[in-house]
């Protein structure tokens, strides 16, 4: 199901050992990781260190590139900009740095911040970046997932396209007429429209529901029989998280 | 804006994620009839059109943008349970596929704007229909001030999470007060666009609105 080779723009096609790893090893390898670097006491900056490390190697064992990661990371802009402004708001002693006295904890509070969502981040690109989305939702199965659950990530991730495409089209639309939205007191006729839409995508699922009705479906979507993972792929997938949390738990030890 | 990893402690993110898992299966129970396997395309494209909505911008004030959130919308026009089902597809995707949001931060994310946003701002929704006209501009006003209440309420889950597991030491009161400040005037945004929507469907489809009562236009079941 979900669209046979659809690739998503956080999917970087390849055939690297990380690319071949069965999905439900990789995602579940994923949140122990990034729940391992949330754990880690953020005096432990070494810790971190070596997170990057592990993650960085995976990345270019994958050939993901750095351009490729690096703008994936902008995303993160706005959180990095939240994040510099805590020393300024935090209690406790100050430091004075560059003639501005800034909170020592709120510094520590910033760089916790910064590097744990900075690899958390890592970890969904490096996740997202090598598992494509039939993959990722065959993966999720195999996790025990519910179906319906699953099913409805298939369908969102293949119509969303098709759903956006309306709303660029209307905006297009609207533009050509002379709609030049300025602010909130503007939102009428794209309100409207996001109505229109909405009732559209409502009845492109039932013409989708029927289609599919009439094609024999009874609530059931064929899928292939997933690929059990072996022990040997558990053990290699598990190496990355195992080792982030011998590292946290040393990280503990020695604070 | 999505919770990043590493701003609540993993005790607490943990704790979320297994709350939500439970609330995510219960919803999913809940919905039973009609949110069946047979209609899963239906609440696909509705998933669908949730995550586009977010993605497309509109200007609020000179130099400020923002984008709809969804909650109540979702909620009021396919009831408060398969809402938050929709919402938290979305947000799952968001997170592992588009890589929105921590991997850790997922069950406080789901929390806050599946939970509190679409049940709760759907709660919220039926208290205010009681003391509405009772036709569809009453729909529609319940909707649009559901939604400008639901934006700050996601928010103050963000501080309960903060009071249980946050990881700085700035004070609560200062991210009460930079929280609420922002969310307040999302909410306005939120709430002024939901009830335009919600008013388009039910002046040309009421009988696609879950949360409309019967004045509001006929009802009619499409699927069987």
């Amino acid at each position: 199901m979900a669209g046979g080779g659809h690739v998503h723009a956080l999917y970087r096609h390849g055939d690297s050992p990380v690319h071949r790893l069965r999905p439900q090893v990789k995602i579940a390898a994923a949140f122990l990781f990034v729940f391992a670097v949330v754990a880690t006491p953020r005096e432990a900056v070494w810790a971190f260190l070596i997170y990057a490390a592990i993650l960085l190697t995976l990345a270019t064992w994958a050939r993901l590139g750095a351009r490729f990661v690096g703008t994936r990371m902008l995303i993160e802009t706005p959180f990095i900009i939240a994040a510099l402004l805590i020393p300024f708001f935090a209690a406790g002693e100050t430091v004075t740095v560059l003639g501005v006295d800034l909170s020592r904890s709120g510094l520590w509070d910033m760089w916790n911040i910064l590097a744990k969502a900075t690899l958390g981040l890592l970890t969904s690109i490096v996740l997202a970046g090598t598992t494509d989305i039939p993959s990722m939702l065959r993966g999720f199965e195999a996790l025990r997932v519910p179906r319906v659950l699953t099913a409805i990530m298939g369908f969102m991730i293949r119509y969303l396209d098709v759903v956006l495409g309306e709303f660029r089209r209307m905006r297009v639309a609207m533009q050509s007429r002379g709609h030049n939205p300025r602010w909130l007191g503007h939102a009428k006729p794209y309100a409207t429209s996001a109505g229109l839409i909405f009732v559209r995508s409502y009845e492109r699922g039932e013409r989708v529901y029927l289609a599919m009705a009439s094609r024999g479906y009874t609530g059931q979507m064929p899928t292939r029989p997933g690929d059990t993972a072996t022990i040997q792929q558990w053990a290699v997938a598990m190496l990355a998280p195992v080792t982030a949390w011998v590292v946290a738990a040393a990280a503990w030890w020695s604070m | 804006m999505h919770i990043p990893d590493g701003f609540i402690n993993g005790a607490t993110s943990a704790g979320f994620g297994v709350a939500a898992a439970g609330g995510l299966g219960a919803a999913i129970k809940q919905t039973g009839r009609y949110l069946s396997e047979r209609q899963v395309p239906l609440a696909g494209l509705v998933a669908a059109f949730v995550f586009a909505a977010q993605m497309v911008n509109f200007p609020v004030s000179i130099g400020v943008s923002g984008h709809l959130l969804g909650g109540v919308l979702a909620a009021v026009l396919i009831g408060p349970w398969a809402a938050f089902v929709v919402l938290s597809v979305v947000l799952i995707v968001q997170g592992m596929v588009f890589a929105d949001g921590g991997l850790s931060a997922l069950g406080l994310n789901i929390f806050n704007m599946g939970f509190i946003g679409a049940v709760g701002g759907y709660a919220i929704y039926r208290m205010l229909l009681r003391v509405m006209p009772k036709d569809g501009r009453g729909v529609t006003l319940a909707a649009g001030i559901a939604a400008g209440i639901a934006v700050p309420l996601s928010a103050m889950g963000f501080l309960l999470q903060y009071i249980i597991g946050g990881t700085t030491t700035v004070a609560t009161g200062t991210v009460f007060t930079a929280l609420l400040g922002t969310h307040l005037l999302i909410g306005i945004g939120e709430g002024v666009i939901t009830a335009l929507v919600v008013g388009a469907v039910v002046r040309s489809r009421p009988d696609l609105v879950y949360g409309a009562p019967d004045y509001a236009g006929q009802r009619t079941e499409v699927l069987t």
